[in-house]
């Protein structure tokens, strides 16, 4: 079932929950809307459940309206945060919920029951039928609320949060298992989360919200690699953000050339965005940015190492190998690998990748009077 | 060594937390005293002046026809406001704890009236209302409806004063278990009937059933309100606690006591309920929250 939110938009009061937002999911699709809080992710996922109604917009079903129908007649499989089992059910009959209130081809007893342990046994649950809510822990709560939803053969799964009241290894092992879950079933799936981590491992395809509005919808890679916009590239991974000026094709930091392609940004201010791995320590006396150490943390097998360099203090993170003893307070030079320019205009922002900096700042350095000493 | 210290440590503790040994026994002879004096004392009053002349006396004064018309009518009337006010707790709690609207914490406010409202003014508010130089009164007399010093004024004084009971033990519930599992429950095609009796109702049916409780004592007890509505008509329009001051400014004062254990022990009963109820109640609230 493909699944279509066209020009839709909500308020809340003033604030615009959705912003004419539209939105594609294509049949057996594995969406992740990924969000801060208040970005509206929610609301649209339940604005497509049926559970909110849009201000403005049409959500579809294959060609159908569905904003025609009832929440009872749209087959969604909804997911909540905080499962939402029915507490006074044996989980048995939380699963069989959904079978039982059907009017048309209710199937029977038996067949009921035949079906509620197919779907235990396919969540991993078998022999747990008897329990009630309260007896299970958090990750098989909501294993029981995800082979409640499929129990009426939805034509989409929506979950909103499905992980994020759990801990992080449950969170880990519920993540694959979701996804290998898919693969076997093949339903049309949305999902709502806030941990990047799990948008990233779990989606075939990503759609990053922000105010109300989509930043960019697209593969896991694309999103990491080429962010459409700056709050995709700091909302996404580690970040580290540079003010440099633009002027005759060339970028500036502190009205010293830095040798970087820009491609065609327009002139004027613009903002350098870089991740972790696209700045390295100069250790071959080469040239590069100069700077000082402020901190130091251990991440894993590296060092993350934060440092301030230009007038104003600007502050780059970079990795280096957790055996390079760096200290705070120490002054050293970073090389510039990769990154993104974003330029100030609000209508779009263009982008170009940064050649590796063959060239040096020295001069620049020199002036600084870093590496004098 | 380290069993000093442990010992030390347990001194240390106790001082932190408590108070000295003189001054809880005295806070507890305090308590206890003014528990005696103020509650138990009362309470056994009741019983031993209702049995002091013997059994005899005490199921004489219980088969005087006045009182069984008194007690027969408390039970009519709370037979009435009971389920009436049931109907109206559970669909304003539904109304104020699964939707949002404007003019909701006025709502709340009103639900509030009755408790704020002194049950002598309650009683006057329906005399001004339907008595004979108001504006509803002479138009239903018209249609041969008597509604003051008769059984409708009755039920409807006291279903004013129980009105805040159940909708005030069900909103607070409700509010805290949100509306999640009614949204799954429609998700998954239920009906608004199948959600609501389903998972709405065995949700909060000990606050419900909690609510039902006190509103029933509340019903069967009031007096202020009843007592202006009623105009006293013995053995036509005298509840049991207007009975019990009739009797007493009879100097009937064992049969007083003896309709007066009646209550009380309605009370009594209404409070065990209520303890076994909250035993239960806490349990599955605890469970909710674990949930």
């Amino acid at each position: 079932m493909q699944v279509r939110a066209v020009n839709i938009s909500k308020r809340y009061a003033s604030l615009a929950a959705l912003d004419d937002v539209s939105l594609d999911v294509q049949s057996g699709e594995l969406v992740a809307l990924l969000g801060p809080s208040g970005s509206g992710k929610t609301t649209l996922l339940r604005t497509i459940a049926g559970l909110e109604h849009a201000d403005a917009g049409t959500v579809y079903f294959d060609d159908r309206d569905a904003s025609e129908s009832r929440i009872q007649d749209r087959g969604v499989g909804f997911v909540f945060q905080h499962y939402a089992l029915f507490k006074h059910m044996r989980v048995m009959d939380n699963i069989a919920f959904g079978l039982r209130a059907r009017r048309k081809d209710k199937p029977n007893e038996a067949e009921t029951k035949r079906r509620v342990l197919e779907l235990l046994d396919l969540v991993q649950l078998s022999g747990l039928e008897k329990r009630f809510p309260s007896q299970l822990s958090g990750g098989q709560r909501q294993r029981v609320a995800l082979a409640r939803a499929l129990a009426i053969e939805p034509s989409v799964l929506l979950l909103d949060e499905p992980f994020g009241a759990l801990d992080a290894r449950v969170r880990k092992d519920l993540r694959r298992w979701l996804r290998e879950l898919h693969e076997r079933t093949g339903h049309t799936t949305l999902f709502v989360t806030h941990d990047q981590e799990e948008a990233l491992e779990l989606a075939d395809r990503v759609v990053v919200m922000n105010k109300g509005k989509i930043e960019q919808s697209a593969t896991p890679d694309e999103i990491y690699d080429t962010p459409a916009t700056p709050f995709v590239f700091s909302f996404i991974g580690e970040s580290s953000v540079i003010p440099v000026q633009i002027g005759n094709g060339k970028a500036t930091l502190d009205e010293r050339l830095l040798d970087l392609e820009i491609g065609a940004l327009p002139d004027g201010p613009a903002q350098l965005y870089l991740r972790p791995e696209d700045v390295a320590m100069v250790t071959d006396g080469g040239p590069g940015i100069p700077g000082l150490v402020v901190s130091t943390r251990r991440i894993g097998g590296m060092r993350r190492v934060t440092i301030e360099c230009g007038l104003a203090r600007h502050r780059i993170e970079f990795d280096a190998p957790a055996e390079v003893p760096i200290n705070n307070s120490q002054r050293l030079s970073v090389r510039v690998n990769g990154g993104r320019v974003y330029g100030a205009g609000a209508e779009g922002y263009e982008t170009e990748r940064l050649a590796s900096s063959e060239t040096s700042d020295i001069k620049w350095a020199r002036a600084e009077g870093w590496l004098d000493r | 060594m380290s069993e000093t210290l442990a010992a030390k440590q347990k001194k240390s503790v106790r001082l932190a937390i408590g108070e000295g040994p003189g001054t809880k026994l005295a806070l507890i002879i305090v308590a206890l005293t003014f528990l005696g004096l103020m509650l138990i004392a009362p309470l056994l009053v009741v019983f031993v002046e209702a049995f002091g002349r013997g059994l005899q006396v005490y199921l004489d004064a219980l088969a005087l026809p006045d009182t069984a018309a008194a007690l027969q009518l408390t039970l009519l009337v709370a037979a009435i406001a009971v389920p009436l006010n049931l109907v109206f707790g559970i669909a304003a709690a539904w109304l104020i704890a699964k939707f949002d609207f404007k003019g909701k914490s006025f709502l709340l406010t009103l639900i509030d009236l009755p408790f704020a409202v002194s049950p002598v003014v309650s009683g006057l508010i329906f005399v001004l209302l339907f008595g004979a130089n108001s504006a509803l009164g002479p138009i239903l007399d018209g249609y041969g409806i008597k509604v003051l010093f008769a059984v409708p004024g009755i039920v409807i004084a006291t279903i004013f004063i129980t009105f805040p009971f159940i909708a005030r033990e069900l909103i607070p519930l409700m509010q805290q278990q949100g509306s999640s599992e009614e949204e799954a429950a429609v998700s998954l095609g239920a009906s608004g009937w199948r959600t609501f009796f389903q998972v709405t109702l065995p949700n909060v049916k000990w606050g419900l059933l909690y609510g039902v409780l006190l509103c029933n004592a509340r019903a069967m007890g009031e007096f202020g309100a009843v007592s202006v509505v009623s105009g006293h008509i013995r053995g036509v329009t005298n509840t049991l606690p207007l009975h019990i001051e009739i009797l007493y400014n009879d100097n009937k004062a064992a049969a007083a006591f003896a309709v007066a254990s009646l209550l009380a022990a309605l009370a009594l009963i209404t409070l065990a309920v209520k303890t076994v109820l909250e035993a239960r109640f806490a349990g599955s609230l605890a469970a909710q929250r674990r949930h």
